[in-house]
């Protein structure tokens, strides 16, 4: 019965957007303003209808109702209840329904805080977004429905994967989910700017608080992604050039271009096409993610659902969506205005060419996941890019990246000179340039390239520090009043950019001390061995078997110990789930802020001295990769909390917008 | 994907000053700036992607010797059954990878993944040495116990193939 | 005029990679066809795993139409198909024939006292020379054998309730009549 209701809903769901993708566009253009105020309607009737769907899918696996398909290809009774709420959106059929759901969310969010708006833009972007949601509804109903029924009934479920049975996993799809469908309000925005020819300041500020959220989401999925990979996977590492993982950092890299050529054009008016154009490839990019997991043509390490029909389908609705939107940006485009003028040395060049080298990135990116399939579909054989490639691309695209984010934060809007450029930021180019030669030999690096890479890696990250210190000061130089004072009078803008960028200098010193001071071991080791890594000594006490709910464990005591003092106990585990008969590797990690210990287990080798292979690390720093991505987070939240994103914005609509005719006048002048 | 950007911000930037002889300067300075760019990007690219691409065979085309010689690459197929033996020192694996026609014998020093099972699929990476055997400084097994790597059963298929036109034209 | 161009290139581009999607996803290998589909089954007489004496051929079944299911105790994804085998044996359709393949037959047969034994006849291939003649390369594989002898249906992996429905019922159904 459950399961009906929840298909039920999803056909009402389904209706209910249909109206939203097609009344009110036709309501937009010919302004009939009774089918544009449908648009709020539809969107929060269809947000209940899926809420209800999600809740019916949710109850189907805790009571474990065999009888639909995807509970029993993805639960047991052994699992336990909170697994068995993750797992309705571990499968595909339910990452699917999650995503639809979220994008529901959006929908309602949007027709909730859009009162300042205009009428033909809600609607507008409403009505866009309404067309999205139709197209993966029919997607879910027609070719991955997570409530088809089973006949007979199985008396066990066949559990779910145990990779994904992890506190992280619960959170990371949701979360990346959240990311890559809140792009589509920044694409709604975009593409209801080309249809309505509206594209100005006002525009660039109504979807830019959006975009940051969506970007915020994204960037803690991946976080969550990357810090599960990296202790669940039992291989230490926290970026594997994966497929999967690539799909969600090209969305990333684009979307962070985009909310930087948001703030121009929100500040200066400039940029427009490109930035509509970003909209339109972030969000692009995110399908593009879900069509390259979700089809199998990629070959990955994660590799969960593989089907051709599937496949198809996603791909016809990403012709349309992408190839639609692109030809209407063709289209329309050379009609949303001039750009305003800016000098060479100006805070917008600079802006400028850390897009143009964000998208570079992303689209090298792009090139070596898709390289391979490219060689097979021409029949030149079967290849694989490995990590090096991405790394080699990737590090000399990000040092000019992160020399011009310095420069960005403190030049002038419109014209700098280099000479002021200079006076502000010398200190910070000294400082830097003396961290990066001094560091490396102060902590006791003599070899060339470990040299060089742990210069480049602290010039980089003491540059954005130091020149996000030379930006503040300048702010508040000519601000009356106690320290305290002048750091109110910041807005949060400010403080969001700051934290962000700080967040970026974290995360590079994470990865620097990670590459540059890792040191790794795998030993063979029996009960009363002792190892010793990075100065850490790990202490093999014993094994004994465990027993959880739903797999047999064989658990090993290590104790971590340094100068011989007893710092604490390791249990890594080696874990064999019922259901799938897989092996499972957990780690165990000692985890602090300067470094983690890591120590996980290979396997038995049968020597009759109960000896196992054993992996040890230890990764000075890594908790900083993740702690600045959070950073980055927290900066996009500031933002967002701005003062100037909380007034109602009424009389935003009705102003002139200023600053690119202001820019004309000058340049005649 | 890059290519096609970047000369839409070579648009933009020629639509900042239209008209007048020091307006064309400026754009030819930006295009010949562009062009630049993105020859530095394709260099790099190129370079990076000389060195870090490895080709996939099967066992095989090892055995035919069509492999390239001193350089890595990814042999893949089924761990043979009953053919994984372990050095006295643990950590050294020797086993052969099988496409049902022909086998590769392999060796690595480290821990296997969780996956890594006989009559399993598996790739690994590595170079030939002077005897044939595959000295794999990686090996990687899939995460799903359903599914095999589309190279791998690719191999095996194309091993089929052959054995099965054999036998026909017996 | 040369601007709109420029505007159109992010479509062309897109529309390039698409075109390589749609190469690409024919490519899956699960799709290619099994080359032994329209060809006589090969032969095999081997040991019966429930009387070990005794000698089953695959001749005995000329003139019936018949399912041949590549199993083993130590495959996961047989389990998988299992309760599908189980209820289908209890309609008598067909003969079910497991090939029990590199297994210890002490295995297979604890296993089937545990899951259920579908087949009419199971044969034990423990060195893995007829699952070779007949190209298995994962299990389960199952062969779809008509009157004459020729296979007409391979199922690469676990049998799916889809594929049960939509074609290995159909077909049998068709070939039992002709």
């Amino acid at each position: 019965m459950i399961p009906e209701i929840g298909q039920f809903a999803l056909v009402l769901a389904a209706l209910l957007m249909i109206v939203q993708g097609t009344l009110p566009l036709v309501g937009a253009s010919k302004g009939i303003s009774a089918w544009m105020a449908l648009s709020r309607r539809t969107a929060q009737g269809a947000f209940f209808f899926l809420s209800l769907a999600l809740g019916c899918l949710i109850y189907s696996f805790i009571v474990n109702d065999f009888s639909v398909l995807n509970v029993a290809n993805n639960s047991n009774t052994k699992l336990p209840v909170i697994y068995r709420i993750a797992a309705s959106w571990g499968s595909h059929e339910g990452s699917i329904l999650m995503w639809v759901f979220m994008l529901g969310m959006w929908s309602c969010a949007v027709s909730i805080f859009s009162k300042h708006l205009p009428e033909e833009m809600t609607a507008r972007v409403l009505g866009v977004m309404g067309l999205v949601t139709t197209g993966l509804l029919f997607f879910m109903l027609l070719t991955s429905n997570p409530f088809d029924r089973i006949f007979p009934v199985p008396v066990e479920g066949r559990d779910l994967n145990p990779l994904l049975q992890d506190p992280g996993m619960i959170l990371h799809p949701p979360m990346l989910y959240m990311g890559y469908v809140g792009f589509s309000v920044a694409f709604a925005f975009a593409i209801a700017a080309l249809l309505g020819g509206r594209l100005d300041a006002t525009w660039a500020r109504w979807s830019r608080p959006w975009t940051t959220l969506a970007w915020c989401f994204l960037t803690v999925g991946i976080l969550i992604g990357s810090w599960w990979a990296y202790y669940e996977l039992g291989w230490g590492g926290w970026w594997f050039w994966d497929p999967v993982e690539n799909a969600s950092l090209m969305p990333w890299l684009v979307g962070t271009a985009l909310i930087h050529s948001l703030a121009v054009t929100e500040k200066r008016g400039t940029f427009k096409v490109w930035t509509v154009l970003l909209a339109i490839c972030t969000f692009s990019l995110s399908l593009l993610g879900t069509f390259l997991v979700r089809s199998g043509v990629l070959t990955s390490v994660h590799a969960f659902a593989v089907d051709p029909q599937r496949g198809m389908f996603i791909l016809a609705f990403l012709a349309l969506v992408i190839g639609g939107s692109l030809a209407l940006f063709a289209f329309r485009a050379p009609k949303v205005g001039t750009a305003g003028t800016f000098k060479f040395v100006s805070r917008e060049s600079a802006l400028l060419a850390n897009n143009v080298l964000l998208t570079v990135a992303c689209g090298t990116v792009l090139l070596g996941t898709l390289y391979p399939l490219f060689l097979d579909a021409l029949k030149l054989g079967k290849i694989s890019v490995g990590p090096p490639y991405f790394e080699a691309v990737f590090v000399p695209l990000m040092a000019p990246l992160v020399f011009l984010m310095g420069i960005g934060a403190v030049a002038r809007w419109k014209e700098a000179t280099l000479p002021d450029l200079w006076a502000r930021l010398r200190w910070a180019a000294v400082i830097s340039l003396v961290a990066a030669v001094a560091l490396p030999f102060i902590l006791g690096r003599t070899s060339p390239t470990s040299v060089a890479l742990l210069a480049l890696g602290f010039a980089m990250a003491f540059w954005i520090i130091t020149s996000a210190l030379a930006g503040f000061f300048d702010r508040v130089k000519h601000v009356e009043g106690s320290f305290g004072e002048k750091l109110k009078r910041q807005p949060r803008s400010f403080w969001g950019m700051f934290t962000a960028h700080i967040g970026v200098a974290v995360f590079i010193i994470g990865v620097t001390a990670v590459k540059g001071f890792e040191a790794e071991r795998d030993v063979r080791m029996m009960p009363g061995d002792s190892v010793s890594v990075g100065g850490y000594s790990f202490r093999f006490e014993g094994l004994e078997e465990r027993r959880g709910p739903n797999y047999n464990a064989t658990r090993g005591t290590f104790d971590l110990s340094k100068d011989g003092k007893s710092i604490r106990k390791l249990y890594p585990e080696k874990r064999i789930y019922f259901a799938h008969g897989m092996p499972m590797t957990e780690a165990a990690i000692d985890s602090g802020i300067f470094g983690d210990r890591y120590v996980s287990l290979g396997e038995p080798i049968n020597d009759g001295q109960q000896s196992w292979s054993v992996r040890v690390y230890h990764k000075p720093f890594v908790t900083w990769i993740w702690g600045g991505c959070i950073l980055m987070t927290l900066g996009g939240l500031l933002a967002i909390t701005d003062r100037r994103y909380r007034v109602s914005a009424r009389r935003d609509a009705a102003a002139p917008v200023l600053a690119p005719l202001e820019a004309v006048k000058l340049e005649k002048a | 994907m890059s290519d096609g950007q970047e000369i839409t911000q070579g648009a933009e930037a020629a639509a900042v000053s239209p008209g007048g002889i020091k307006a064309r300067h400026k754009r030819f300075l930006w295009i010949v700036f562009g062009l630049a760019f993105f020859a530095a990007i394709v260099a790099l690219v190129l370079n990076a992607f000389g060195s870090s691409i490895t080709y996939f065979y099967s066992p095989t085309e090892v055995v035919q010797d069509k492999v390239p010689h001193g350089r890595a690459f990814r042999v893949g197929g089924m761990v043979e059954g009953g053919s994984v033996v372990r050095d006295s020192n643990g950590l050294t694996v020797y086993f052969r990878v099988t496409d049902t026609a022909e086998t590769v014998a392999v060796v690595y020093t480290g821990i296997l993944p969780d996956l890594f099972a006989e009559e399993k699929g598996v790739v690994a990476q590595g170079k030939l040495d002077e005897y044939g055997v595959f000295q794999a400084t990686q090996v990687l097994a899939k995460h799903d116990e359903n599914y095999v790597a589309p190279e791998v059963q690719a191999a095996l298929d194309e091993a089929h193939k052959n054995r099965a036109a054999q036998t026909l034209a017996q | 005029m040369k601007k709109k161009l420029l505007l159109l290139i992010p479509l062309v581009v897109f529309f390039v990679l698409a075109g390589f999607f749609v190469v690409g996803l024919g490519l899956n290998p699960r799709e290619v066809p099994s080359p032994l589909i329209g060809k006589p089954a090969p032969t095999f007489a081997l040991p019966d795993l429930n009387e070990p004496e005794k000698t089953v051929t695959s001749k005995d079944f000329l003139g019936q139409v018949w399912l041949f299911n590549v199993w083993a105790s130590w495959c996961v994804s047989c389990r998988a198909e299992h309760p599908l085998l189980v209820a289908y044996a209890k309609t008598n359709e067909v003969a079910i024939v497991g090939l029990n393949y590199k297994d210890k037959p002490a295995d297979g047969k604890a296993w089937l006292r545990q899951y259920g034994d579908p087949y009419t006849v199971s044969v034990i291939d423990a060195d893995g020379r007829v699952g070779i003649d007949y190209g298995v390369y994962g299990v389960p594989e199952t062969f779809l054998i008509d009157k004459q002898g020729i296979i007409r249906y391979k199922q690469i992996g676990p049998i799916t309730e889809e594929a049960m429905r939509k074609t290995i019922i159909p077909m049998i159904k068709e070939l039992k009549q002709q």
